[in-house]
């Protein structure tokens, strides 16, 4: 009966909202993929049995007295207001169920805070609004933005099979590796959180968390940031890809390389329709969340980009506040987190998008120059 | 209100005075607990309504309705009206109303103050709406108000929003202090403290967690002010301050608030199923010290808000331990209340059906309450949706529910007629129904990986979503039905005796129906 | 109501006994602020680390057969566009040694500034058993446009770290304090038209 309503109810659905045809009726946590999360997985089902076995007894003996003792069925009330006997068990029981709860939730526990050294580190930045992951063993790092088209969020596209869980560069791990992550945050306080590794911790500006995984399935695991963190909160997702270690390896070589192409990058003569096309995607990733795809804004806290004066005007200016960004406002200094590329097409692709064709343009090597002048 | 029962009393031998100055200047607890419970009933409308917004927009994945900014200030403005607006002032209208008849005083203790007390409430709760329409919008950093977000990257009105905190505050804490006096002068003869109802009880335990709690919640936003205009970093790590400290003080004050707006409700729960019963309350002695009990460990278990922080193992475990400790004196009194029904005479009017939905829906909140404390385990819950789910069923069924069910209980010695029991039932069912569609697919939403204070979801999240907020939609609409009902009631219908319940017990059934406007001007004898 | 009189004293003492209440709750919430952290002092909860080193049992003795691995992280805050990094990113030292370690700074733009440097330590079990010696933690450190410094930490990790800890993770966050106070110019929103030259 209820697998045919739940049908009838999935049907129904799926007939008059296409974007739900995907959608599932999943009801439980998920066991993961690591130790932690198998074990808060048990440790969650244990206590949400002990809990329904309490609760079947209290309702029963409740559902039993709604059902016997009514005065309808001429049930006359009895006169007894109290038991010490009674009173003192149901107060000693419940303790003893709790003792036995927190037994295994403190094995659990311990487990979690273990701190035995680990194989790779990797530092965890959240800004307003994505995810910055750095490998400081190997020097390289990047930023990890949702990837998710403005379209598909405004209803204007079908939707994607992982709307809102997709990112641009998802974080690469090794399988059976013991990683750590090092947490922290840029402007507001973040959560990083993968619920396959049973993983979630603050990312505080100013201060510094860790908490660690060992994963033992390759596979691309999703999650989210689970600490308000203001207007995007909902759009910054957490994607690892969990690969071999042969392949891991390979991939931070590759990463490494593509770190030093794009070093080469910079010294390579740009045109300006190479330049407009590479800042229109660094754009969407880096400055669209605040700066609108169409250049608008939000004002007052996001100014206007098309027909800005200082978009318009005096190149020196525009770089200066891209790079260095704007103390004591949202505007981030982007001169750490872009390279050279795509601050000199994000620059580019502004001064020359949405009409505000100044024809101008600035290549990378202008800008490292700018970075580097003294 | 209208007869005038009352004639040995000298001063008071007069009825409420006529027009909009009555309801100004009126020192009357009658009077005042009746403003009190309208005030809180439109501000539960509006927080509703806000509720709605939220909803409308989660039905479906996808931006349809309201962009982000504007959601989370629906999020932040449901949250503070619902917890600051609509609960807790509920509750000090039906102290209001309640206590000087369940004691045998003539009024509350501190009449002017009283006044006070309600009209600063309408202030701050115009302050606060107001900010919807400044520069920036409303507050939109969750009712949390976490630092920095609220305070370095909070919107300009933010400031507003700490001085309605502040007033509100200043309400509560008057609120608090007449309670306190009142109970503690104004007993009439032979009332000793262990002979006092339940619901006295529960407030004078809530009014000293509210002059306990309510400062740090003052002392929290004055920090927060001093950082956003005077250049102190309390919680700004820039300036050697700690964003972290802000949780501690917040939780501090916010985990006895959630017991503050539960504690009256289990008061009148104690008086609703036993006359339901016909049967006196099983273990009242017990209850006193249960409510007493969880008073005190409210102090102790704020940083389980804060698991995933990063406490060192020690505090973890700490805080897990005083956490699960709660659940004893709760299940105590969750099975003095299933014992004092057991072997009764029942009966299911309204009000007893609220109480006993009451009982089921807050101990499953109870329930998910015990996992969240399991420390590991919230790792996986933390600012999920089962962690919305469950304070949910703790202040809608809990709070809400009580509410409700002391309103239908009280209604006839309100106006002295009593309240149209098919729409009352129809009331209930609908709310009950609507309630559990709406907060129990939570649940699963939270536990397959949906966080929290999101505009727009992943995919596997739409059908639940879908389901809760046709649920939501149902329980906001028949909240309507109540408006009319108490309207309905107010207005005529059967009239009502003293004592409309036979199973009730109270010096309040002992003063006519509709209580006249000065009651025991002569204080009752308690055997 | 026998004697009105006394029922307005009682009143009058439950209001004051409340009021002292509200008044010393309002001061114990102010009073969070340093006893949290004389709190994090004892506990080390919250990863800041103390400068102080009070000497242990053990104290003196370096313990050779031990060695900690201790990692140096540098981030820089919002708005923050210095370099700042550790000159190594981590190294090995005997608990109870003495280490001296470098962090460099510098100013790429063309205004003068003031930084300032937030310590933090992970794992914060660990902040108990790693003591600064000389550290420029909370100094505020002035560069002027183009300049770049190497800032010096000497520390030493405690013998009696527990056992269990291997790794200890000492990250700095460095924050954009504006101006320096002598030079005297144009507010930082004003940073703009300084730099059309």
């Amino acid at each position: 009966m209820r697998v045919h309503a739940k049908r009838a109810i999935a049907l129904v659905t799926g007939l008059l909202f296409p974007a739900v045809v995907m959608a599932d009726w999943t009801m439980n946590m998920t066991p993961g993929v690591t130790g932690t999360s198998n074990q808060i997985f048990s440790l969650h089902m244990t206590i949400l049995w002990i809990c329904v076995a309490i609760g079947v007894v209290v309702f029963g003996v409740m559902f039993w007295s709604i059902f016997a003792h009514r005065k309808s069925q001429g049930h006359k009330a009895a006169n007894f207001h109290e038991n010490t006997v009674v009173e003192v068990l149901w107060t000693a029981i419940p303790f003893a169920i709790l003792v036995a709860m927190a037994v295994p939730a403190t094995a659990t526990l311990i487990e979690m805070y273990d701190t035995t050294e680990s194989d790779v580190d990797i530092k965890v930045t959240g800004y307003q609004w994505r995810w910055q992951y750095e490998y400081i063993n190997d020097d390289f790092g990047y930023f990890s933005s949702l990837s998710t088209p403005r379209d598909q969020i405004e209803n204007r596209q079908a939707k994607g099979e992982n709307y809102l869980l997709e990112v641009d560069k998802p974080l690469v791990i090794p399988v059976g590796k013991k990683v750590r992550f090092l947490l922290t945050a840029n402007d507001v306080i973040h959560s990083w959180w993968v619920p396959d590794f049973g993983v979630k911790k603050d990312a505080i500006p100013g201060f510094i968390n860790e908490t660690w995984t060992r994963v033992d399935e390759p596979g691309i695991y999703r999650g989210q940031c689970t600490e308000l963190c203001g207007k995007d909160h909902g759009f910054m997702p957490v994607v690892v890809e969990a690969v071999p270690e042969e392949e891991y390896l390979a991939w931070v070589a590759d990463q490494k390389a593509a770190a030093e192409a794009e070093r080469q990058l910079t010294e390579k003569d740009w045109t300006l329709e190479e330049l407009m096309a590479r800042g229109e995607k660094a754009y969407a990733s880096a400055c669209a969340a605040c700066h609108q795809p169409n250049g608008a804004g939000m004002p007052p806290a996001f100014p206007a980009l098309k027909g800005s004066p200082i978009v318009t005007g005096d190149m020196e200016a525009h770089i200066d506040i891209v790079v260095n960004g704007v103390s004591g406002t949202a505007m981030q200094a982007f001169g750490g987190q872009l390279s050279e590329v795509d601050l000199a097409a994000v620059i580019t692709y502004e001064r020359n998008a949405w009409g505000n064709n100044t024809g101008e343009m600035v290549t990378p090597k202008e800008i490292f120059d700018y970075k580097n002048k003294e | 209100m209208s007869a005038v029962a009352d004639t040995h009393n000298q001063e008071h031998h007069h009825g409420p005075a006529k027009g909009i100055s009555r309801w100004l200047l009126t020192t009357n607890h009658k009077d005042i607990g009746s403003m009190y419970l309208i005030f809180s009933f439109a501000m539960f409308l509006l927080g509703g309504s806000m509720a709605m917004v939220i909803r409308a927009e989660l039905f479906q994945p996808g931006l349809q309705i309201v962009q982000p900014e504007f959601f989370n200030q629906m999020t932040t403005m449901h949250g503070l009206i619902m917890v600051f607006g609509a609960v807790m002032p509920a509750f000090v209208g039906l102290a209001n109303w309640m206590l000087p008849l369940m004691i045998g005083a003539p009024d509350m203790a501190l009449p002017r103050m009283n006044n006070w007390s309600f009209w600063l409430l309408p202030c701050a709760f115009l302050i606060l709406v107001s900010t919807l329409f400044m520069e920036g919008g409303a507050p939109n950093f969750g009712w949390t108000f976490y630092a920095p977000l609220s305070t370095t990257y909070g919107p300009p009105s933010t400031t507003f929003f700490i001085f309605a905190i502040h007033i509100m505050g200043v309400s509560s804490i008057m609120g608090a202090i007449n309670v306190i006096a009142t109970i503690l002068n104004l007993r009439a003869p032979g009332m000793t403290l262990m002979k006092m109802p339940l619901f006295v009880w529960t407030w004078l335990i809530t009014a000293f967690l509210l002059i306990a709690v309510m400062p740090v919640l003052a002392g929290a936003v004055t920090m927060m002010l001093m950082d956003i205009n005077f250049g102190t970093s309390f919680f700004d790590a820039s300036g050697g301050g700690d964003p972290v400290l802000f949780q501690h003080v917040f939780w501090f004050f916010g985990h006895p608030e959630v017991y503050i707006m539960i504690l009256p409700a289990f008061g009148a729960v104690s008086h609703i199923v036993p006359a339901f019963s016909r049967k006196p309350l099983f273990g009242y002695a017990s209850m006193v010290y249960a409510v007493g009990a969880i008073a005190v460990l409210s102090f102790l278990v704020w940083a389980h808000h804060m698991f995933t922080v990063g406490i060192p193992l020690a505090g973890q475990l700490f805080f897990m331990y005083a956490t699960l400790l709660i659940a004893v004196p709760t299940g105590v009194k969750v099975f003095n209340w299933v014992t004092t029904m057991f072997r009764g005479s029942l009966s299911f009017e309204a009000p007893m059906l609220f109480a006993v939905a009451f009982i089921i829906l807050f101990t499953i909140g109870g329930f998910s309450g015990l996992m969240l404390a399991i420390a590991p385990a919230d790792f996986q819950y933390h600012d999920t949706y089962f962690v919305v789910a469950h304070f949910h069923y703790v202040l809608v069924p809990g709070a809400i529910f009580g509410i409700f069910a002391s309103a239908y209980f009280w209604l006839p010695k309100w106006t002295g007629n009593m309240y149209d029991e098919t729409l009352a039932k129809t009331h209930f069912w609908l709310s009950f129904v609507g309630m559990n569609l709406a907060f129990f697919p939570m649940h699963f939403l939270g536990l397959a990986g949906m966080p929290r204070r999101i505009p727009d979801y992943a995919l596997q999240f739409a059908d639940f979503n879908m389901v809760s907020s046709v649920g939501a939609f149902m329980f906001g609409v028949t909240q309507l039905l109540f408006l009319f009902i108490v309207v309905k009631c107010a207005r005529g219908g059967e009239k009502a005796p003293a004592k409309p319940w036979d199973g009730a017990e109270g010096l309040e059934w002992t003063v006519p129906s509709p209580a006249p406007y000065h009651t025991f001007a002569t204080p009752p004898e308690v055997k | 109501m026998a004697d009105p009189q006394q029922g307005k004293r009682s009143n009058s003492r439950v209001i004051s006994w409340c009021m002292a209440g509200v008044v010393g709750m309002f001061a114990f919430g102010f009073a969070l602020v340093p006893l949290y952290d004389v709190f994090c002092d004892i506990t080390g909860i919250n990863g800041k680390t103390s400068g102080r080193y009070e000497a242990g049992t053990r104290s003196g003795q370096v313990v050779e057969n031990r060695t900690v691995t201790v990692q140096f992280l540098a981030s820089n805050g919002p708005g923050m566009n210095w370099e700042f990094r550790p000159v190594v990113r981590s190294v090995k030292v005997h608990p109870g040694e003495p280490m001296t370690v470098n962090f460099f700074a510098s100013n790429p733009t063309e205004s003068d500034m003031v930084g300032q440097a937030v310590p933090s330590l992970s794992p914060s079990e660990g902040t108990l058993y790693f003591h600064k010696t000389e550290c420029f933690c909370f100094n505020q450190q002035p560069l002027s446009a183009g300049e770049s410094v190497e800032m010096p930490l000497i520390f030493i990790v405690d013998p009696e770290l527990p056992e269990h800890i291997t790794k200890l993770t000492l990250s700095y966050t460095l924050y954009d304090q504006g101006k320096p106070v002598e030079v005297s110019g144009p507010a930082t929103a004003d940073t703009i038209t300084n730099n059309n030259g």
